[in-house]
């Protein structure tokens, strides 16, 4: 199993200029729901579960990352979205809130039944856990070189 | 007879992240002998969800006095700390 099983290509967003962490889930659902992925009611769930609970994860190199998603209901068939920020916007930390976390990375996830698609954050943790992967995710300028980061040193 | 944990693990909505982590927990305990099973929830229902419970991990904050051990990380999503939070947890587990 490979992040590139789930990731669509046409829901790529590489050095997006978002003006806040609402704007980089709006431009990331919007592309899932162009894509035929989720409902057109996921981009205001994934916003308000947000707001309320929270996905940046700070890590250990310069970039965070944050994972937003939402309730199945308003999916139609898993999926990933990701965005890399050309400049960090701040997410809130999941296990604490009140902390502010500048995030360059996004990865919106598109999950249609609970416990279901757990490779898929099996996979972004993985991916999360390796500085290696996510500089060349930041420096990547198309989706080939994107393949090619989760490509490499991946089953 | 060895002893039989069980882990209550917490997220927000219960769909992915907190599968991730419970799989995870139970992977590295019972590499190392460690009879543990896990159960999920959101954060909303943990505190209708802790009968028979010997811990609690969660990603997402939770309400105070649950009367059961609470550990709050991100340690197996990010990595980041992750052999400390495991020795915390088989501690708080008193294996």
């Amino acid at each position: 199993m490979n992040i590139l099983d789930f990731l669509i290509p046409d829901s790529v967003a590489l050095h997006y200029a978002a003006a806040d962490s609402k704007d980089v889930i709006a431009h990331l659902g919007k592309l899932l729901f162009e894509a035929g992925y989720v409902r057109e009611t996921f981009v205001e769930a994934a916003l308000d579960r947000e707001s309320r609970l929270p996905t940046g994860l700070p890590l250990s190199g310069d970039v965070n990352a944050a994972i937003p998603h939402t309730e199945v209901e308003h999916v139609l068939k898993p999926g990933l979205a990701m965005a890399t920020l050309s400049a960090p916007v701040t997410f809130q930390n999941m296990v604490s809130p009140e902390e502010a976390v500048p995030c360059q990375l996004v990865f919106v996830m598109a999950l249609d039944q609970p416990k279901a698609q757990i490779e898929m954050l099996q996979e972004i943790a993985m991916v999360l856990q390796n500085p290696a992967i996510i500089q060349r995710l930041m420096s990547a300028g198309d989706f080939e070189e994107i393949r090619a980061a989760f490509s490499n040193g991946h089953s | 007879m060895p002893m039989r944990k069980t882990i209550l693990v917490a997220c927000g909505t219960a769909v992915a992240t907190s599968t991730v982590v419970a799989k995870s927990i139970e992977e590295i305990l019972r590499d190392r002998g460690l009879d543990v099973i896990t159960r999920q929830c959101k954060a909303s229902e943990v505190a209708s969800m802790t009968s028979g419970v010997d811990l609690v991990v969660t990603t997402t904050p939770l309400p105070g006095n649950l009367g059961v051990p609470v550990i709050q990380t991100l340690a197996f999503l990010t990595g980041i700390g992750k052999e400390a939070v495991i020795e915390q947890i088989i501690q708080a587990l008193k294996f």
